[in-house]
C-alpha cells in the first residue's frame, strides 16, 4: 500500500527525492520493495517514518521531505544542546505553567513544506506519553504544545520532531508580533461587521426602493429606516474607525490624505440620513455607508494581511542570534541565556554555531561566515587574537572567545538601529489618489461653503439639506476606491505568483522607476560556489578524481565542500580512511594507501615539497577571479578545481528587460574584485561600481534621489539592509538575509529575478488602471457636483449613481486579476 | 403587513447572534490558520491502516 510518489523518478531519493549518487546503496527494504534512499540520513528518516506507522506521509505529501543531511552536522550537535530548553531558567521565557502543573509554549518549526509535514508532526508529538495537545498552524510553521513536564522533558519532544526531520525550537513571539496579531483580529472583526451590517442594510434598501417606486406607508418606510439606522451604527461606529482615527491623525499633521474625504464622506452620509430619518423627509444612504465602509476595510484588509505575512514569516526566522551560548567557568561550562552574558564572559562556540555576540578568539582557528554581513560567500579565515561578530556563524572547528560587546552595542544591533533610521528618513512618494485627493477635498469644502451660503441667502430652511447631499453626492467613493481596489487585485495577483510586496507604495513607485541598483553577489549571482572548470594533471580519470575530492571534502560543512558535493550527483563514492580537516588550509585522507589532499594549493603541495604550484596558465588566464583549489598525494599534483560564483540564469534577460524599459541599470557592490567589471561586462551595464560600504551605497542612492530619481533597489544581505530602507522601493531577495528582508518593500521569493520584471509590468498596469478610475470618479464627480448645488439632483438617483460608480471602479480593478505572466 | 414589525426586530436578534458568534471565532483564533483544516480532513487519525511489515508494535 505504500505507495511511492509516482512523480518521483525511479532511481531518485524515497524521502527528499534528490537524485541517489550512483554507487551507493542505502536503500530501505518495505514490504519486499527496495525504496532508494540517497544518504543514511534520509534512511534513517525514513525508517523512523515509516515503522511508527506514519508511512500515509508519503501518500500525502505535495513536497519532497528535508534532505536531514542539511543539518546533520547540528543534529549531533542538537542532541546535547536541546537538554538546556529544560533548564527552569531558560525555560522562563518561553514556556508557561498553569496551575494545574501543565506547560504551555509555541515551538516554531522549520522545513514544514505541505499539510502532510503538520500532520506527521502533530502525529509524532500526540505518541509521546505526557503530551495533552499539539497543534501545527501550517500558515505560520508554528506548534502550540501543551505537555506535562512530569511525564516528559520538553528537549525529548523537540528530539522527537528532530527524527523525523524537522527542526523544532522554542519561540517568544516578541511584542511587535502581539500587537501585528492584535491589529489582525481587530481589523478581521471590523471587516465581518462591517459585511454583515452591509448585507442586512441592503435588504432593507431593496425594500425602501421598491417602495420609492411602487409607493410605501409611511408607517412602514420609517420603521424601515429606524431599523437600517439601527443595523448601520454599529458600522460606522466600530467597523468605519480606523478611517476616523487617520483622518485625525491627518488633519493635527496638517495633511489632507485620502481617509480625510472618505471620514467626512461617511460622517455627512450618515448625518444626512439620521436628519431624514428623525424628520422623515428627504433621503436615506444607509445602504451607501455601508458598503463604502465595507469595499474600503476589504482592501484595506487585503493590504495588511500581504504586509502581516512577510513579517511573521521572517520574524520565526529572525535568530540570527541563538538563545543561548556555552559559557566557561571555573573548571566547568554551562549554558546560559545570551541575554545574561556579560563583557568578558569567555564562551566557547562549536562548529556551525552562531557567535552569540561581538568579541576576540581566545583559542582555536577556524574560519566564519560573515554572508549576513558583507554577503560574501566566501568564509573569513580566523585565528587567536581576531574579532568575531554576533551573529556570524562559526564553520570548521570549535573556538573560545571572550565577550566584548553585548546587547544594544554589538555590531548587529548597530546596523539594525541605523536602518531604523534610514527608514524614518525614507521619502514618501505621494501617490496618485492622495494628490488629487488633497485638491478634491479643498474643492468640495469650498464648495459646501459656497452652497450653504447661497442657500443661507435663498432659502435657509435648506441650507443645511442641500448642503450635505452636496456633500453625499460628491462622496468620493470611487475616488478613494480606485487606487485600494486596483492595489489589493495586483498585489494579491503578484504574491500568487511569488512577488511579495509587503508595503502598499510598492506598485504605484515601481511604475515611476527610473534608476535600478543591483548588489552582485547574492542578487545577481547565486552566492554559491560552482565548479566551473577541472583539469585532471596526474595519472586519475577526470571522473575519479572529482569523486575522490568528493569523498575527502564530505564531512566539511565549507562552502567549497559543497561545490563539491553539488558536482557530485553522478559520480561514485570512494573509501577515504584517516580523513582530517586543517581549518583554512583543506582536508587531508588516505586513499588506497596514498595520502592525498585537496585544499589551498599552497597546503597540498606540502606532500611533495613545492612551492609556488599553480595551475596550468592558459586556463588561469581564462579564469582569473576564480579560486582555484588543489589535490594532489606524495607524488604530485592530480588535479586543479576552478571555483566561481555564477550568474543567476536569467539575470542577462531580467537585464536586457529593464533597460528595454528605459531603466538605468547601476551594479554596486561591496565586492573590490574585477569580477564586478566581469559581470558588469557580461550584463552590459554601464555603470558598475565596486568596493562600496554601506554608507558609499546609501549616499549613492541619496545623490540620486537629491537628483529626483525614483530609486529601486535590489539587495540581499545585511549590508544592504539600510540601503534597502532608504531606497524608495527596495526588494529582497527570497534566499537572502532576514535583516534585508524585513526592512525590504517587496521580497522575490524562489530568488527568481524574472519577479521582478512581471512585478513592473503588473506596476505599469496597475498604474493604468488607477488612471482610468480616478479619471472616471473625477469625471462623474464633477458632472454631479454642480448639479446637487443647484438642488436638482433627485437624491436617490445620486444614490445610485454613486454606488454604480463605485461599483464600476471594483471591476475595472478587478481585471488586474487576469494580467497575463508573461506578454 | 404588521408581521414585519415582529419579523424584523427576530432578524435584528439573529444578526447580533451573528455578529457575536463571528467575533468570538476571532477573538479564539478560528481565522489563524486557513490552510491546515483544508487538507486536515484528508489525513486518517485512527491507529489502522496500512503497515509496513516490518512495523513493531508502539
Amino acid at each position: 500500500m505504500l505507495d511511492p510518489s509516482a512523480l518521483t523518478p525511479p532511481d531518485n531519493c524515497y524521502h527528499c527525492e534528490l537524485p541517489v549518487p550512483a554507487g551507493d546503496d542505502y536503500s530501505l527494504e518495505v514490504d519486499d520493495r527496495s525504496l532508494p534512499m540517497c544518504c543514511p540520513g534520509c534512511r534513517a528518516v525514513a525508517q523512523f517514518i515509516l515503522e511508527s506507522g506514519l508511512g500515509d506521509y508519503y501518500r500525502y505529501r505535495d513536497a519532497p521531505g528535508n534532505n536531514p543531511e542539511a543539518f546533520s552536522l547540528e543534529m549531533s550537535e542538537m542532541l546535547e544542546a536541546v537538554r538546556l530548553y529544560d533548564d527552569p531558567e531558560v525555560q522562563r521565557d518561553f514556556v508557561r505553567r498553569d496551575e494545574a502543573g501543565v506547560d504551555f509554549a509555541t515551538l516554531a518549526v522549520e522545513g514544514i513544506t505541505c499539510a502532510a509535514c503538520a500532520w506527521l508532526i502533530e502525529r509524532q508529538l500526540k505518541k509521546c506519553p505526557g503530551v495533552l495537545k499539539a497543534d501545527t498552524n501550517l500558515s505560520q510553521h508554528r506548534v502550540q504544545l501543551q505537555w506535562d513536564a512530569n511525564q516528559v522533558a520538553l528537549s525529548t519532544l523537540l528530539q522527537e520532531v528532530a527524527k523525523i526531520g524537522y527542526r523544532a525550537f522554542p519561540f517568544q513571539p516578541d511584542t511587535q508580533e502581539l500587537l501585528l496579531r492584535e491589529e489582525s483580529r481587530r481589523a478581521l472583526g471590523r471587516l465581518g461587521v462591517a459585511g454583515l451590517g452591509m448585507m442586512q442594510v441592503m435588504m432593507y434598501a431593496v425594500a425602501l426602493y421598491a417602495g420609492a417606486f411602487e409607493g410605501i406607508e409611511d408607517v412602514y418606510r420609517d420603521f424601515l429606516r429606524w431599523v437600517s439606522f439601527a443595523v448601520t451604527t454599529p458600522v460606522v461606529l466600530y467597523a468605519a474607525q480606523p478611517f476616523f482615527r487617520a483622518c485625525v491623525r491627518d488633519l493635527a499633521a496638517g495633511q489632507l490624505g485620502m481617509d480625510v474625504p472618505v471620514s467626512l464622506a461617511i460622517t455627512a452620509a450618515y448625518l444626512n440620513s439620521i436628519w431624514a430619518t428623525w424628520f422623515q423627509t428627504g433621503e436615506v444612504y444607509y445602504d451607501s455607508v455601508c458598503m463604502f465602509v465595507f469595499f474600503l476595510s476589504v482592501g484595506r484588509y487585503i493590504e495588511m494581511r500581504a504586509r502581516h505575512r512577510s513579517d511573521f514569516a521572517t520574524r520565526t526566522l529572525l535568530r540570527l542570534v541563538p538563545e543561548v551560548a556555552l559559557r566557561l567557568g571555573e573548571g566547568e561550562e554551562k549554558f546560559v541565556p545570551v541575554r545574561s552574558l556579560r563583557v568578558g564572559d569567555r564562551l566557547r562556540i562549536k562548529p556551525g554555531e552562531t557567535v552569540p555576540v561581538d568579541g576576540v578568539v581566545l583559542e582555536g582557528i577556524s574560519s566564519v561566515n560573515e554572508s549576513m554581513l558583507t554577503g560574501e560567500p566566501t568564509p573569513k579565515a580566523i585565528g587567536v587574537g581576531e574579532r568575531l561578530i554576533g551573529g556570524t556563524q562559526n564553520i570548521e572547528s570549535p573556538l573560545v572567545m571572550e565577550a566584548r560587546q553585548v546587547g544594544p552595542e554589538t555590531v548587529l544591533s548597530t546596523i539594525v538601529a541605523l536602518l531604523d533610521r534610514a527608514q524614518s528618513e525614507k521619502p514618501a512618494l505621494v501617490g496618485l489618489a492622495d494628490g488629487v485627493a488633497r485638491v478634491f477635498v479643498i474643492m468640495v469644502l469650498i464648495l459646501a461653503g459656497l452652497t450653504f451660503l447661497a442657500w443661507w441667502l435663498i432659502a435657509p430652511e435648506k441650507a443645511i439639506w442641500v448642503t450635505l447631499s452636496v456633500l453625499v453626492v460628491t462622496c468620493p467613493c470611487a475616488l478613494s476606491l480606485a487606487t485600494p481596489a486596483a492595489l489589493a487585485g495586483a498585489t494579491s495577483g503578484l504574491a500568487r505568483i511569488g512577488f511579495l510586496a509587503t508595503r502598499g507604495h510598492v506598485l504605484e513607485s515601481l511604475a515611476k522607476a527610473t534608476h535600478v541598483l543591483l548588489d552582485k553577489t547574492g542578487t545577481l549571482t547565486k552566492a554559491e560556489f560552482e565548479i566551473t572548470e577541472s583539469i585532471s594533471v596526474g595519472d586519475l580519470e577526470p571522473s575519479s578524481s572529482l569523486a575522490l575530492a568528493c569523498a575527502l571534502e564530505s564531512a566539511s560543512e565549507h562552502p567549497i565542500a559543497k561545490a563539491f558535493l553539488h558536482a557530485a550527483d553522478s559520480a561514485s563514492s570512494l573509501e577515504v580512511e584517516e580523513r582530517s580537516a586543517n581549518p583554512n588550509r583543506g582536508v587531508e585522507g588516505r586513499w588506497q594507501g596514498r595520502r592525498v589532499r585537496v585544499g589551498q594549493p599552497k597546503y597540498v603541495s606540502e606532500l611533495w615539497q613545492e612551492q609556488g604550484v599553480q595551475p596550468p596558465e592558459q586556463v588561469r588566464l581564462n579564469r582569473q577571479e576564480a579560486l582555484w583549489i588543489l589535490m594532489g598525494d606524495e607524488k604530485g599534483p592530480l588535479a586543479w578545481y576552478a571555483l566561481e560564483d555564477q550568474l543567476r540564469p536569467e539575470a542577462k534577460a531580467f537585464v536586457h528587460e529593464l533597460q528595454a524599459r528605459g531603466l538605468q541599470v547601476e551594479l554596486l557592490s561591496g565586492d573590490p574584485s574585477p569580477a564586478l567589471q566581469r559581470v558588469a561586462g557580461e550584463l552590459n551595464i554601464e555603470t558598475a561600481r565596486g568596493g562600496l560600504t554601506p554608507r558609499d551605497k546609501l549616499d549613492r542612492v541619496r545623490a540620486l534621489e537629491a537628483e529626483g530619481a525614483v530609486v529601486v533597489m535590489v539587495g540581499d544581505g545585511v549590508n544592504d539592509a539600510p540601503v534597502l530602507a532608504a531606497a524608495q522601493v527596495s526588494i529582497a531577495m527570497g534566499g537572502g538575509a532576514d535583516l534585508a528582508k524585513i526592512t525590504a518593500d517587496a521580497v522575490l521569493l524562489g530568488d527568481d529575478l524574472s519577479l521582478l520584471t512581471d512585478g513592473l509590468r503588473w506596476a505599469h498596469q496597475t498604474r493604468r488602471v488607477i488612471r482610468q478610475n480616478v479619471t472616471w470618479a473625477l469625471a462623474y464627480n464633477l458632472c454631479a457636483l454642480p448639479l446637487a448645488a443647484l438642488g436638482w439632483v433627485a437624491p436617490w438617483l445620486a444614490a445610485v449613481g454613486m454606488s454604480a460608480s463605485s461599483l464600476l471602479v471594483t471591476l475595472n480593478a478587478l481585471r488586474l486579476h487576469r494580467v497575463r505572466q508573461k506578454t | 403587513m404588521n408581521i414585519l414589525f415582529f419579523l424584523i426586530p427576530v432578524s435584528l436578534l439573529l444578526l447580533g447572534a451573528a455578529i457575536w458568534a463571528f467575533l468570538w471565532a476571532v477573538k479564539n483564533d478560528q481565522f489563524e490558520d486557513l490552510d491546515g483544516p483544508a487538507h486536515s480532513i484528508l489525513f486518517d487519525d485512527d491507529e489502522e491502516g496500512p503497515k509496513p511489515s516490518e512495523r513493531d508494535s508502539s
